[in-house]
């Protein structure tokens, strides 16, 4: 299974509009998805049935709401995707665990750091930080802050 | 392997914590353990005893102020965690290192995983019981820490690359010490081979033990030798070669059950083609400078980059996001003993505890690079 595979499953699911090819030579990316909290695990499931493994699952904080990003990657060629969820503050996600184990420890870490909950989530507790703490460190807001930006100014005006 | 089915809790069921501060966890690792007599029924991985916010850290600094902390994540592959850094800040930046540059970066790279191959090596032998290949084994890393600090000032944690090169070129010293090594090392394998491969208690503790198959693997978003071991040949020096691991001649090692054994064999195996690597970056090692003149801030373009590169332990990748700026706005890396840790939660369930230790060892994590 290819990047063409995935690419053709994923515009049936999401609006064929927010499928975007990226320059791999710049980005290290070949697809880009932008979706909505509800179509994620339709995407992360036919994401595995395309024989893709969960990469990695994060998050950005921007002025105008956090970005949630998902990258699936596959062994045989080169054909990493990522999927990007503009959320709104206080927002949450439907959670991957069911589809991809992986994405149990990813999921309680984007909670530990960003506050972002995950629904359906089994054991959604710190990760990282001890468990009677209160604040969410890779907010904007906590500590010394370089930039405060909003995400179309970085996502949208990118060369490639 | 001796297992057994979980049951429901009994009189004997009792729970046990494994760590943080035990030898055999390899760093402050602890696990909550669930245990019926001497069988494991359930496990919690409990970690960020060693969170230390780098990719906090790094939102605050200039590009060029988060290179040590690289080599600081995982400290058994420093070299890695730290080429891999400078090769994605270049990339992003435009920065081109004189290939003279990238020879050394490769040599170091492939030495240090060598280290790191060999830090596990000795380590899981002693886990398992086995003090004599410790010594061995510490016996030639102490080699390859002796060329490193020769080089890179530091015996772990080497800052040495710099975007647009490396901190300081190698001389004949250097070289003459490598070569030695590689044939010093070469020498090895058929002690290694008779002291532990072909050692039947060895083979008894490990075969059949800890198996992490293709399925798993996948689902767990596993990488290097552990999926390798169960047979899947990817390693992101071949997968998509950064640096000159491109034009290197190498093969990818790859067992068949993907158990404790396999995954030994594997990195046994690793050795030998990071030292046929660092062979032909010696033979071919152009002249020229190791550095090319950057700006003394590095601000890359807009926009967010991935960069992958393969550690010791697997598939290392830095998610930056750029806002133009001379500091990232954010960045996120993924580290690969993440995913090979939380195979725990599947595979120990069922196995004594004694093969807890063995299966903890075998699947080789370094904890502070888990907990950033």
């Amino acid at each position: 299974m290819s990047s063409e595979d995935l690419k053709r499953a994923l515009e049936k699911i999401v609006e064929p509009s927010s499928v975007h090819a990226r320059d791999y030579e710049r980005n290290g990316c070949l697809l880009e998805i932008g979706a909505e909290p509800g179509q994620l695990p339709a995407i992360a499931r036919a994401a595995r049935d395309a024989g893709f493994f969960l990469e990695f699952i994060t998050a950005v904080d921007f002025a105008d709401g956090p970005v949630a990003v998902y990258q699936f990657n596959e062994c045989e060629t080169i054909s990493r995707t990522q999927v990007k969820v503009q959320l709104a503050r206080e927002e949450s996600l439907p959670s991957i665990g069911s589809v991809y184990d992986a994405a149990l420890w990813y999921e309680r870490e984007v909670f530990d750091l960003f506050g972002i909950r995950f629904d359906n989530h089994p054991d959604l507790r710190r990760l990282l930080l001890p468990e009677d703490a209160d604040f969410h460190p890779l907010l904007k807001e906590y500590g010394k802050v370089h930039a405060f930006r909003s995400a179309r100014d970085i996502y949208d005006d990118q060369d490639a | 392997m001796m297992t057994r089915t979980p049951e429901p809790a009994t009189e004997h069921t009792f729970y046990l914590n494994l760590g943080p501060q035990h030898p055999s966890t390899h760093g402050v690792l602890r696990l909550f353990v669930k245990l019926d007599g001497e069988y494991v029924m359930e496990v919690d991985p409990i970690i960020g005893y060693g969170h230390r916010g780098h990719e906090k850290m790094a939102e605050s600094h200039f590009y060029e102020q988060f290179l040590p902390n690289t080599p600081r994540m995982d400290y058994l592959s420093g070299m890695l965690f730290n080429h891999a850094y400078v090769a994605a800040v270049e990339k992003m930046a435009g920065i081109k290192a004189p290939p003279r540059a990238e020879y050394i970066r490769v040599i170091c790279a492939e030495l240090n995983r060598v280290a790191s191959h060999l830090m596990w090596l000795g380590a899981y032998l002693m886990d398992l019981g086995g003090v004599t290949p410790f010594f061995y084994a510490f016996d030639d890393r102490e080699n390859i820490l002796d060329i490193l600090d020769r080089v890179s000032g530091s015996r772990l944690t080497y800052n040495y690359c710099r975007f647009g090169g490396v901190a300081r070129d190698i001389d004949d010293i250097f070289i003459e010490a490598t070569r030695d090594f590689v044939k010093r090392l070469r020498g090895r394998w058929k002690d290694y081979n008779n002291l532990v491969t072909k050692n039947v208690i060895f083979i008894h503790r490990t075969r059949d033990v800890g198996v992490i198959d293709k399925d798993l693997a996948l689902r767990f978003g596993c990488t290097g030798p552990v999926l390798r071991g169960a047979g899947v040949p990817y390693d992101v020096r071949k997968a998509e070669p950064y640096s000159v691991y491109g034009e290197m001649d190498f093969d990818i090692p790859t067992g068949d059950n993907g158990d404790a054994f396999d995954r030994y064999m594997v990195r046994l195996l690793e050795m030998e083609q990071s030292l046929r690597i660092i062979e032909q970056a010696l033979d071919r090692l152009p002249d020229g400078p190791v550095t090319t003149p950057t700006p003394r801030k590095v601000r890359p373009p807009k926009g967010d980059y991935y960069f992958a590169a393969e550690t010791a332990r697997g598939a290392l990748g830095y998610y930056i996001v750029s806002d133009g700026s001379e500091c990232p706005y954010r960045l996120k890396v993924r580290v690969p003993s993440y995913g090979n840790l939380q195979t725990l939660t599947e595979i120990l369930p069922g196995t004594l505890v004694a093969d807890t230790i063995c299966i903890l060892g075998s699947i080789d994590i370094v904890v502070p690079e888990i907990d950033r």
